[in-house]
């Protein structure tokens, strides 16, 4: 238990003495923040012209979330490099020189860089809730609203468990480079082209983002969109499958591999 | 002590270690050398625990490294000098290896002062020179004052007061009887720093001995003589009066004659007695470095080349030598400066080792061959199976060639 503890404090000493956590999870709190606020002034102010249809599915909770889908980049950078750098720099070596015990180096790692990544996804959530509730007058929601307050804690929950799967990518791929060059267009673009086809969503909607993302939702078809077969905690289930699943094959690559 | 037993590392095809066995012991500098690509690295990852071995296994005080019970506070490693996160200052570095071992924070302050790095402990380590790195590197081994010290290639990039700084480093570090296994290629540092030596080539043991025994083994020693060059029908008398009572007469590029089989006192006499003027007669202690470059001919990987400018010239007019180019009449096959004289038959078991093709188990043996007879290759022994007293290395030359 002493080395657990012992490793614990030793990743958070690495994790808070560079400057790439501050600034990745810093853009990730006001990207979210300052788009979300953005787009939910920009919807207050043109409500009226949207179609009827999306005015009766309107989900102000959702709407203000709709930073995410950029600040989920910076998490995606947070986790990448936390794990990343060892590789690159060649400290894997130093460290695990240091604690031969990989199992414990990794999960010690992804304990500490999770629970801060946790711990700023949900201030993110509910500073933009807030902020772009406050900014959507009259269409505003509530935090006391039926399934709200579940939204905003799993919008913060979907920022944590994003930067853990990329952790585990990264554990896997053992590059930054190659683990960024891959994440960051599967979810800026593959994903959402192929949740926009017809066939191919049936499948896309079971991906880690797009299933995550349902739990951000007060209203299921929100905007008009199509109905998931899961409920919103069944897709944050299935994003955590994903997750748990990155974070196995990082371990066993490490456990496996030469370093 | 550690301890390796049959170590063996492949990579795919490529055979990095093979069935490599040694033991550092405590108390002494343990040098470790071989040309690059013997697998130097490669045997300290595994020590490590960082590389698994393919067969065979490697323990530090009788557990392998990743068993170890709290292995920061028993083992202290310099690997990469560069292997650290360049954003990272030099002592947030240090404390993040600190709090592995419970080691408290006061000692960071300690080791940054031991290394000299105390005014940059601050400063992130992107910004460090090679040798600041290093200094960084052994900061991090000496952290839990450990037992068992690895070094690979401490001085590279060090100033001369630095190089000092480490050789007695080294030494303080194993008179308190630590284990010290230091890696290294300049032979002139392992001389004044090393009491043992373990060299490889190709991955395989060439020799474990201590570093007098090494030099004595590898070496011939030898006499330089020198005579007027006006006379050169005096050369010819003193080399045939010196052959007739058994030495071995070799002439050197500028003139003088190599001898050696006989003692200077002897071969004073003859001179005297063949009424031939000496202008030196001096002994000659062959050094590390030969001795080393000797026992590794045969083993180098990446041996470079005449750089020739082929196609960078115009072509040259017959008797006009080339800029920079003097048309050079000896054939140097290995550009390491030197010209180390053949062994004496039978001393050397080495030297026609890797010659001996045989195909086997020996993943080497069907490697590259030694080159042609360059300057280092034994003379055509006049008895081709000439006895080899020295049998004191565990590779000798009939197991080398199997």
């Amino acid at each position: 238990m002493a080395v657990e503890t012992a490793v614990l404090q030793s990743e958070w000493t690495k994790i808070r003495t560079v400057s790439s956590t501050v600034w990745t999870l810093a853009s990730a709190f006001l990207v979210t923040v300052a788009m979300g606020a953005g787009l939910s002034a920009l919807t207050n102010a043109t409500f009226d012209d949207m179609r009827a249809v999306e005015r009766a599915t309107f989900d102000p909770t959702l709407i203000s979330f709709s930073g995410m889908i950029l600040g989920q980049l910076a998490m995606v950078v947070f986790g990448v490099l936390v794990v990343g750098t060892e590789y690159s720099s060649g400290m894997i070596r130093t460290s695990l020189a240091a604690v031969p015990q990989r199992a414990t180096f990794l999960f010690s790692k992804i304990t500490v860089a999770g629970g801060l990544a946790f711990l700023v996804g949900l201030a993110t959530s509910f500073v933009t809730f807030f902020l772009g509730q406050a900014l959507l007058g009259g269409h505003r929601a509530s935090i006391s609203d039926d399934n709200v307050l579940r939204a905003v804690i799993g919008a913060g929950l979907y920022m944590g468990l994003i930067a853990l799967f990329s952790m585990g990518v990264a554990a896997m791929l053992r590059s930054s480079m190659l683990s960024l060059g891959i994440l960051v267009p599967f979810l800026l673009l593959v994903s959402n082209i192929l949740s926009a086809v017809p066939k191919a969503k049936e499948v896309a909607q079971y991906f880690p983002d797009q299933a995550g993302s349902k739990v951000m939702r007060v209203i299921p078809d929100a905007m008009n969109s199509e109905k998931a077969p899961y409920g919103p905690w069944g897709g944050l289930g299935i994003m955590a499958l994903w997750v748990v699943a990155s974070l196995l094959g990082g371990y066993l690559v490490l456990k496996k591999r030469d370093a | 002590m550690i301890e390796a037993v049959g170590l063996t590392k492949r990579y795919g095809a490529k055979t990095a270690v093979y069935n490599l066995s040694f033991q550092v012991r405590p108390g002494v500098v343990t040098g470790f050398l071989g040309p690059n690509g013997s697998g130097k690295s490669t045997t300290m990852r595994m020590i490590l625990g960082l590389d698994r071995p393919t067969a065979g296994h490697v323990t530090i005080g009788g557990h392998p490294f990743r068993q170890l019970p709290n292995a920061p506070r028993q083992v202290g490693a310099l690997l990469d000098a560069k292997a650290v996160h360049g954003g990272r200052s030099a002592r947030s570095h240090l404390l993040s290896l600190a709090q592995l071992a419970g080691i408290p924070a006061q000692r960071v302050d300690e080791v940054l002062g031991v290394v000299g790095l105390q005014d940059v402990a601050k400063r992130r380590s992107k910004g460090f020179s090679l040798g600041m790195g290093q200094r960084l590197g052994i900061a991090a081994a000496l952290l839990g004052d450990p037992q068992v010290l690895l070094f690979d290639e401490p001085v590279n990039g060090l100033d001369p007061e630095g190089i000092l700084w480490v050789r007695n480093l080294m030494k303080k570090l194993a008179a308190e009887g630590r284990t010290v296994f230091v890696s290294s290629h300049l032979m002139s540092e392992m001389a004044l720093t090393a009491d043992h030596l373990i060299v490889i080539g190709r991955g395989q043991l060439l020799a474990d001995m201590p570093v007098k025994d090494f030099i004595s083994a590898n070496s011939a020693d030898f006499a330089r003589v020198r005579i007027p060059g006006t006379e050169p029908a005096q050369r010819e008398k003193l080399t045939s009066v010196l052959v007739e009572a058994g030495g071995q007469v070799l002439p050197e590029p500028d003139g003088a004659l190599r001898v050696t089989g006989l003692q200077l006192p002897r071969i004073s006499d003859l001179a005297h007695g063949a009424d031939v003027r000496l202008w030196e007669l001096s002994p000659h202690q062959a050094s590390l470095e030969e001795a080393y470059m000797r026992l590794t001919q045969g083993a180098v990987d990446y041996r470079s080349t005449d750089d020739r400018l082929a196609h960078l010239q115009p072509p040259l007019q017959p008797g006009q030598p080339g800029y920079g180019m003097p048309p050079q009449p000896q054939v140097q096959e290995v550009p390491q400066q030197g010209w180390y004289a053949p062994p004496p038959p039978g001393q050397n078991p080495y030297g026609a080792a890797p010659q001996a093709p045989a195909p086997g188990p020996n993943p080497y043996a069907g490697g590259p061959q030694a080159p042609a007879p360059g300057p280092y290759a034994p003379p055509p022994a006049p008895q081709p199976s000439a006895p080899q007293p020295n049998s004191l290395q565990p590779s000798d030359t009939p197991k080398d060639a199997r």
